[in-house]
């Protein structure tokens, strides 16, 4: 990487750091979302520098195809809607995480057959299991704001024990992927499990807590960022990541303050209402 | 990676996080979606590591189709993302 791009990549950082910072008042904020974006603009400016001319053409394909698709939805949105519109896009930019660290792995793993070290697979496995969660999590929360699904929690017994028996699941087949990369299975039962986790543990939440759970979601998002900042050891993905990682879980809490809510209250939110409602 | 390197990034993880814990005060409540969306719209930053997925690493079938999802989806996220952000500190201006 040259110079340049991580001089770049520094800019970014700043923008992002001053953009959050002025997104607290309502005089500033606005002016703060544009310097946020201008910082957003010049990562990929930065990055597209650096990029072969063979894969130029996807790439730009890519890139228009999204933006058209974004800008959309984005206008064509009404107001009322916000939240929903927020926790798609939350979810996409998960999946877009969770795409980045399979891709590289089956990159490194069935193409160039070499083995992962110990930190890129860890980075891997986490990438892949907070971008699976943010990105089902944040479905399930936008279809049940849009009123697709219920939004009255949804909870069925033994709830609790099945999401732990899932994550102990996770984390067995996590080991054993650091072991013996080669086996597809550990990677596709990640994958399973990290999208059931999602679901599992969105639907038990009632609809009126949502916006705090999308805020959460959202902060998961910027980890799965983060993690992948880790595998491509990219400077400019780990600060922004871990920025809106730690900024998300503040505003969460703040939030839960506002609806005179804690916050683990919200997390078991199906529990907490049945109680209220006996 | 070198540990040294290592080293390196978990010092840029630790710090940024602190930052970020100190960045959010006292956030009046009707600022408090658009500053989920706004930080929603950084979380697209991975849109960086979609770009390098579809180029250097992406000569595998199945890699480069992943990395193209993930350039649409996380193009999707910015765009959208900041857009969203936009639009609602609009509607804050006209009060």
């Amino acid at each position: 990487m040259s110079i340049a791009i991580l001089l770049a990549y520094l800019i970014a950082s700043i923008l992002f750091v001053l953009g959050i910072k002025m997104m607290n008042k309502t005089k500033s904020a606005r002016q703060g979302n544009r310097l946020s974006a201008l910082g957003m603009l010049i990562a990929i400016v930065a990055t597209l520098l650096q990029i072969e001319v063979i894969s130029l053409v996807e790439i730009f394909g890519c890139i228009v195809l999204g933006s058209a698709i974004g800008l959309y939805y984005a206008n064509k949105v009404e107001m009322t809607k916000m939240p929903e519109m927020v926790a798609l896009f939350n979810g996409f930019g998960g999946l877009a995480s969770f795409a980045v660290a399979l891709s590289d792995f089956f990159l490194r793993t069935e193409v160039n057959m070499e083995s992962i070290e110990l930190v890129t697979v860890i980075s891997i496995i986490v990438s892949v299991f907070i971008g699976g969660v943010t990105f089902t999590g944040s479905i399930v929360a936008f279809l049940k704001l849009n009123g697709n699904i219920s939004g009255s929690p949804i909870t069925f017994k033994g709830q609790h024990p099945l999401n732990l028996i899932l994550f102990i699941s996770f984390l067995a087949a996590a080991t054993f992927t650091v072991i013996d990369q080669s086996d597809p299975i550990l990677i596709i039962a990640l994958i399973v499990i990290s999208l059931i986790l999602g679901i599992l543990t969105v639907i038990p939440i009632g609809g009126a807590d949502m916006p705090v759970v999308i805020s959460l979601l959202n902060s998961y998002s910027g980890m799965a960022a983060c993690a992948t900042g880790f595998i491509l050891n990219n400077n400019v993905l780990i600060v922004a990541g871990s920025l809106v990682g730690a900024s998300g879980i503040i505003l969460t809490q703040i939030m839960c303050k506002a609806m005179n809510r804690s916050l683990i209250n919200v997390l078991l939110g199906g529990f907490g209402q049945s109680v209220s409602a006996a | 990676m070198s540990s040294e390197a290592l080293i390196i990034l978990i010092y840029i993880l630790v710090l940024a996080s602190f930052l970020g814990f100190e960045l959010i005060a006292k956030v009046p409540p009707t600022l408090h979606t658009p500053l989920m969306s706004g930080s929603n719209a950084i979380s697209g930053i991975t849109i960086v590591g979609a770009l390098l997925a579809c180029n250097e690493m992406g000569y595998s079938t199945l890699s480069k189709w992943l990395g193209m999802i993930a350039l649409v989806l996380a193009t999707i996220n910015v765009v959208g993302g900041y857009t969203v952000t936009d639009r609602m500190l609009k509607m804050f201006k006209k009060k």
